[in-house]
This record gives structure tokens, sequence and C-alpha cells, in this order.
């Protein structure tokens, strides 16, 4: 591919020969994710994160097409269908619990990759194709998960559907039709379920189009790694297999310690208790909340509660999709040529409060919309938005970067020569 | 341009949520919101222990087959237990024939339709059934309780916070309004058909206490039919409808475990192989 | 070290001397164990489409014989298929005993196919063993065909009165499901 030094495939067996002569399928897989692809020798386990999220889709992909076969989109029936899975179909009680719990995973791994993309500048030159993709995946993400938790048709399914297509309602004008047009009626009811089922089965496979795209986009410039520097060398990579399909096979088996501790032990946990009263047009829950992934961005939706200029509903709209669409900016908005927060002293300060500020944002999300809530999400939110458009680009201006190694290999050795050298086991990382 | 935009639409947001905190601050220290009598006088579900909890609990099948003599004496005439089949009984330890006869001897009848006539009709339930609903519909259900549906009882223990010690707490916890809430609240007080229950949402619920009296069932067992054991019991049973499949899980989460800790060892031992020799 | 040690693009890349077998050993047990959950992880992927637990509780049903008339017979449902009761009379059970087995293309007599002593019960599928349409002969005033028992309409089977397939394309009897008589009127199917 990208490095001239890169393995080139060259099938021993005569029955490979005959296909890659054919169909170069062998060679696209080889060079895509196998010997022929080079890859920086220094990633540390925060690039396992990528595989894992592709893993993630497989599981859910997987799971759900099983559960289709079973689950009936008909809002008299949805509901017994997954009583039906959990009771009376065989493993559909595993079955379920995977996909429900594999959703939550599936954020989990990726949030885990948005941030390690973050804090590495993975984001900028020459990889922003790679990020723009991505956080098209994450939209489509965004879009699968909301309408498949709509499905089991219980309160919340009912009424996260009701608030977030009422959500379309604060557009001036159209707004109403729209809202009207996405339900297929005045309120969720069977059209809403069967187009939701509909999408929901559909989109996976466009995202599935998109990592495919994404991971094209990413073989152009190849990876990077901790040190932001670029490959100079052979000497800085290592062959994809099986360097890294070793050490994503050990990732996935954590991932999956930790996601079968959770489908066998507290399959429930990250769940709502209201999703398991069946859907109720006349009786609201007492407090509706999202999924636990997307509470950081409920809390900014909910942060504005005053009317200036436009209605505060409409303000809490508008910043919830510019929350999310202002990081397609972040490639133009944060010009340091130093590409890792290792060697970006004030920028690593600032990116760990970001985290904070998030995880604030998400715990706010999930809470009551009560104070001190409120305010600390308006001030949660309101850092948000500083953080990405004011502070970043002032840090890329002002900061002064620490030195950067000579090359990856330099980096490696430099580590490797502070601590006691050769007598010392490689540490993993 | 991309920064300068930027920046002036950040400075928009920022200048608007500080807006609308200083706003709620003023309001929140203007008119500080009145404490309500749910936020002072609900009480989360007291403690239960269930042989089901915890990571490898089991069901204690005789008490199953206890709190079902609850439900079946006490709670059935109101409330639906209908994603549950009589079939499933078996795997609570009754035998087929058993499971048969309950289903025959069942107090409510499943609707079908008069084979000569047509017209509906009800026949005994079958093994194969799930438990007939009480009430014809919800008109009917809510005209014989007062206005309030009696909620199906299937996934009580997963639709509720900490479900089975809810059920618990909701039917040993009918009280007689505290003095100190009629004090502090006096607009609070129990209405009309209503009963309190400091376990309930909202303090007060339609339902009149279902266990009163010691006794209330005779348990085949011979253990004494406290009001509280009847409670225990029924809590118990709601957790194996709410989840039947709760040992399944349970005793193939730990083989899982067990499979994906040795080969998650063996995956990092080739990691280390592999990579050996190689600095990184 | 400041060069990297060469580089082999298979599966054991590196090492020399004795710690090869015990490592070649370790990635090719890591590599089996992962087989091994791949497969595990397919078993519960194929048996969800199997029966499931209400599907196979409807296996059993009970049905009460005692308005069926001699010479009637009725259709009901069985595993969601099409089951035959018939009340033969004697002229037919005469019939079906007077046709000397051997000659038949699937040779049952009469006496293999009911309950003994109560060999005027005839219960089979309605399903025609050629391709599975339900033949006629079982409703009130249908063609029963040349021998008397039952006729597919879809290619032409002809069934006797012992529900024995006679002229036609189908291979087999009308099967014979498992049943047993409770009591003089009420059988139990499956």
């Amino acid at each position: 591919m990208s490095f001239p030094w890169a393995n080139h495939y060259a099938p021993k067996h005569p029955a490979m020969q005959w296909i890659d002569e054919r169909l170069p399928l062998p060679r696209l897989v080889y060079n895509a994710v196998g010997a022929g692809y080079p890859v920086p020798r220094n990633l540390n386990y925060f690039w396992n994160f990528g595989v894992l999220a592709g893993a993630a889709l497989a599981i859910q992909i997987i799971t759900g097409i099983v559960l289709a076969m079973h689950y009936a989109a008909n809002g008299d029936i949805a509901f017994a269908s997954v009583e039906h899975i959990m009771r009376d179909v065989n493993s559909g009680w595993m079955l379920r619990y995977a996909h429900a719990n594999g959703a939550s995973f599936f954020f989990i791994v990726v949030y885990l990759h948005i941030f390690r993309g973050l804090f590495y500048g993975s984001y900028k030159a020459p990889r922003e194709m790679v990020w723009l993709l991505g956080l098209v995946i994450f939209l489509l993400m965004m879009a699968t998960a909301f309408m498949g938790y709509v499905l089991p048709w219980g309160q919340m399914s009912f009424w996260g559907a009701k608030v977030i297509t009422g959500l379309f309602g604060a557009i001036p004008f159209v707004g109403e039709p729209i809202q009207t047009w996405l339900l297929g009626g005045f309120a969720p009811d069977n059209a809403a379920l069967n187009r939701f089922f509909s999408l929901h089965y559909l989109l996976p496979f466009v995202i599935a189009g998109v990592v495919i795209l994404h991971i094209w986009a990413l073989h152009i410039p190849g990876s990077s790694n901790p040190t932001g520097i670029e490959v100079k060398g052979p000497q800085d990579t290592v062959p994809f297999h099986p360097y890294y399909t070793a050490k994503d096979g050990f990732g996935l088996g954590v991932f999956l310690i930790i996601f079968a501790i959770m489908l066998f032990f507290a399959p429930n946990y990250l769940g709502h208790p209201d999703n398991y009263i069946a859907a109720n047009p006349l009786s609201t829950p007492a407090h509706i909340v999202p999924e636990w992934y997307f509470w950081p961005f409920y809390a900014i939706l909910r942060a504005f509660t005053v009317d200036f200029i436009l209605p505060a509903k409409l303000w809490g709209v508008i910043a919830m999709f510019a929350s999310i669409l202002l990081l397609f900016f972040l490639p133009w908005l944060d010009k340091s040529p130093v590409r890792s927060g290792n060697y970006r002293p004030t920028f690593k300060m600032f990116f760990w409060i970001l985290v904070i500020d998030v995880l604030i944002l998400g715990y706010c999300g999930g809470a009551p919309a009560e104070e001190p809530y409120v305010m600390i999400s308006q001030l949660a939110a309101a850092y948000y938005f500083a953080h990405f458009l004011i502070i970043l680009p002032i840090i890329s201006r002002i900061e002064r970067p620490l030195p950067l190694p000579g090359s990856i290999t330099e980096a490696v050795l430099a580590k490797h020569g502070e601590t006691a050298g050769e007598a010392q086991p490689v540490a993993a990382e | 341009m991309v920064r300068p935009i930027g920046a002036l639409v950040g400075l928009g947001f920022v200048f608007v949520l500080l807006f609308s905190l200083i706003t709620g601050a003023v309001n929140f220290i203007k008119e500080p919101p009145a404490p309500t009598v749910e936020h002072e006088f609900h009480l989360h579900p007291k403690k239960l222990d269930l042989a089901s909890n915890g990571p490898l609990g089991k069901f204690d099948r005789q008490q199953l087959q206890r709190g079902f003599q609850v439900y079946k004496e006490v709670c059935a005439a109101c409330h639906s237990l209908h994603y549950v089949s009589f079939r499933d009984l078996q795997a609570i330890g009754f035998s087929e024939a058993e499971v048969k006869a309950i289903a025959k001897q069942w107090a409510i009848e499943v609707p079908s339709v008069n084979p000569d006539t047509g017209e509906a009709a009800t026949r005994k339930a079958e093994a194969a059934d799930k438990f007939p609903l009480p009430y014809a519909n919800d008109v009917a259900a809510r005209a014989a309780n007062n206005n309030a549906i009696p909620p199906d009882l299937s996934l009580m223990a997963k639709a509720r916070h900490d479900g089975a010690a809810y059920v618990y707490s909701l039917l040993t916890g009918y009280q007689d309004q505290p003095a100190e809430l009629l004090k502090h609240f006096p607009d609070a007080k129990t209405g009309a058909g209503l009963h309190y229950n400091p376990y309930f949402a909202n303090l007060n619920l339609a339902m009149p206490a279902p266990l009163v009296a010691d006794g209330q069932v005779t348990y085949a067992d011979g253990t004494t039919a406290s009001v509280d054991q009847m409670a225990k019991d029924v809590s118990a049973f709601l957790v194996w409808t709410a989840e039947p499949k709760l040992e399944n899980r349970h005793a193939t989460g730990v083989a899982v475990v067990i499979f994906l800790l040795i080969a998650t060892t063996l995956a990092f031992l080739a990691y280390r192989n592999i990579w050996a020799g190689t600095k990184h | 070290m400041a060069t990297l040690e060469q580089i082999q693009p298979t599966d054991a890349p590196e090492g020399e001397g004795d710690g090869v077998r015990r490592r070649d050993f370790i990635n090719v047990a890591a590599v089996s164990f992962a087989g091994v959950g791949a497969v595990a992880v397919a078993l519960p992927l194929i048996n969800q489409m199997n029966p499931s637990a209400d599907v196979l509780a409807l296996a059993s049903i009970e049905v009460d014989v005692s308005k069926i008339a001699e010479g009637q017979s009725i259709k009901t449902i069985f595993r969601k298929q099409p089951l035959f009761i018939r009340h033969l009379t004697g002229k037919e059970i005469a019939e079906a005993n007077a046709v000397p087995v051997d000659s038949l293309r699937d040779p049952q007599t009469l006496a293999e196919r009911t309950k003994e002593g109560k060999e005027q019960w005839l219960i089979t599928m309605g399903v025609c063993t050629h391709l599975g349409c339900v033949p006629l002969g079982a409703g009130e005033g249908e063609v029963k065909g040349e021998f008397g028992g039952y006729f597919c309409p879809c290619h032409g089977s002809h069934y006797d009165t012992a529900a024995r397939i006679r002229k036609g394309p189908a291979p087999k009897n009308l099967e014979v499901p498992e049943y047993a008589f409770k009591s003089d009127t009420v059988v139990q199917i499956g």
C-alpha cells in the first residue's frame, strides 16, 4: 500500500493464486488488515478500540438479524413478541440481552475511540477524511440506536420516540409537519414502529459500508501513533498481521470478558425498568431519560431554559445538533502542527477537563431535570462549546509544544533507554 | 474563516447558556422550589434477601411454589400474569400432571368460541395457555378497581428499581399517614379510596393492603404463613416470572467467563510471543 | 539495537532456539480457542431457529370423537396441519381388509393403522405424502376417489378406506400420528 516496504501478497497455494488472478479479494484483505499493511510499531492499547468497534458492529448485526426472525413490528404485539423471545425462543434471552447490551458496548468502545482520536490529534491532516467518516458513522449509530430502543415498545420506547421526534417540532413553521411525517401520525404508533424497524434493519449495513470507507481513508496515509510523528522508514513499522492481529485478539478477549459479565450477570443494569412496562399512551413515566449514551447530548438539550430571541426549546435542539456538528470542523479549528497531546502540555490539560466535562454532562443528562443538575449542565455545556470553538483555536496558536522525538523508532528506544533497557522485560505499554 | 465563525458561534452558545444559568439561579434564590411530600416521605425499598440474588443466585423452588400459591389465592383475582404460561410452572417444580390440574382448576377461564353457535364463550385453561386475564379489557379493570388498572405482574420485578424488594416493601409497607406528614403537608391527606404506603412512588395507591393476616393462605409445606413470609414468597415468585431463565443465565455466564479468561490468557501469551524482541 | 529484527509475515514470526516450539504451541492454542469459541457461539444462533417452547407446547391435543357418526369424518388441526378423524363403516373396514397387503405400494394392514378394538377410528394426517396438499374426502360431499377413501386433487393420488395409497404419484400412505384413546370418546393426539 502506502509504504514502499510493505509486504507483497504472493499466494503460494495454486488455488489462492487462481482466485487472486480472477478476484483479488485475498490481496485486498492482505493489504488492508493483513501482513501487507505496515503499522507504526508503537501503538498503545488505545489503538485497540477501532477493531473492537468493528467487533461490536458484527455482534449487533448478527444478533439483530437473528432477533428479527422472532420480533413482530406491530404495536399490539411488539412488546409480547420481545417477551416471547425472552421466554420461549431457544437461547432467545441470551440473544436479546447480547443485542441490548451490545449497543451499550458499541458506544463505550466508540467513545473511547473518539477520545483517543481527540487526544492524539488523529483528526489532523492528512487524516481529516478518516475523522469525518468516523463522525458520519457516529451519527448513523445514534439514529440506529434510537430507533432500536423504540422497538421493544415499552414505556421508555414510546415516550422516547415521542420526545425525540418532538424535538423536530421546535423547528419554526415546518416543525410540526416534519414531526407528523416522521411518525406517520400524531403520536408514535404502528406506522412509526414499522418504519423504525425497517430503518433499524437497514442502517447497520450503511454503517458497515461507511466503516469500509473509514478504513480505506485510513490506509491512504496509514495509521497515526502515540507520538503523532509520521512514519519515516521500515524500522518504524511492523506488519499488521501478526503483530496487531495478536494484540487486537488479546484486546478482544478483554472486551468480551467485560461484555459477558454484563450480559450474564447484570443484563438490565444499563437499561431502564420502565421499558419493562408495555407502552401506554395515557401515562407518561415520571422521569423520561434516553439510554446512557445519549445523556451528554440530552443534558445540552435541556440546559437551555430561557427564551432569548429564539424559544428555549429551539436553542436546545440547535445546540444539541451543533454539539456534534462542530466536531466536523475540528480539523480546521485546531491548527497546531503537533498531533499528539503528549507533546502539548496546555492542550493536554484542557483535554482532561473536557473528559471530566463530558462525564458531568452525562451524569446531569441522566438525572432529573431539577436543580442543581440544570445549573451544572449549563456550566458544563458552556465549557463544551467553549472548549472546541474558543479554547482549542487559541491554544493551537499560543501553545509551545514540547520537543518532538526524531522518529517513532527513536521514541521507542528512548522509552526503553530510560527504563533499565535490555534487562527489563518489555512492558506491554 | 472557520475559526472566527466558530468563535462567534461558541460565544453565542456560551452567552445564552450563562444567561440561562443566571436566570435560573436568580429564580432559584427568589423562589426556592418547595420540598414535595414525595421527596420527603417516599422510602426506598427495604433490603430483601432472596436465593436468586447475586451473580450465582438460584431459585428456591419451595419458596417459588409458596409464592405461586400466594399469587393464586390473593393476587390473581385482580392482577394478570399474562406473559407466563401454565406450562412454565413445571420449571418451579410442579409435575406435568400438577400443571394440567392447576390450569384446569384455574378460577378464571380462557376466552373462546362456542363451537356450535360461534358466540363468545369461555373454556377451561390448558397447560399451553397463558394465565388468563381477570378482566375483559381496561375499561372493565378500571370500573372494578376504583378507576385504577391493576398492572400485570409478569415483569413487575424488572419494571421497578430493585423490583423484588419493591414488591416486598410495598406489600408490608401499608401504614397510617405519619402525623409529621399531615403537619407539614396538610393538602397531602390520603384521599378516599386510596391507601398510604411510603414505598409507592406518589405515596397513595388504590390497592388496599392485600396481605392482612397471618395464615391468610395455608402453605402445603408447613411454612408459617406470616404476612412477612407471604410477601417474601410472592416477591420471589415474581422474580421468577420476570426472569424465568435466570439460573440458565447464571450457569451459562460462569462457563462463558471461565472460557474467555483462558482464551484471553492464551491470546495475551501469543501476543507477547509475537512481539518478543520487537521493542514498542 | 537501533535496527529492528527481520520481520517475517508468517504465523510464527521470530524466535530462535528452544523457545520456538513452546511459542508456536501457544499461538496455535490461542487460535484454536478462538475457533472453539466461534463454534460455541454458532450453536445458539442455529438453535434459535428450532421450534420455540410455545410451539412445542401445542404439540398435543385432545379431541372428543363422540359426535362423529359412522361414515362421517372431521377435519381438525394438529401441529398447524390438517388432521382427519374418520369413523369407518363396517363396509369400509371390510373393503380395506379385503385388499391383499402384498399388492400395496406401502404395505400395511388396517389393523396396523388403527388401535386394537378401535378399528373403526381411522386417524391420519390430512397431508398428501406426495407434495403436501390436503386430500379431499373428509368433508361432507367431497370426492373420495376411486377407492372410497381420500383423493388428492393436486396430482391425482387416490387413497383407500385405510388411507393407503392405491393410485397416483404419492409414495406413502397418509401418515398416522401418535395417538391414544384416553376414554371411549376422547383421543389424545401427539
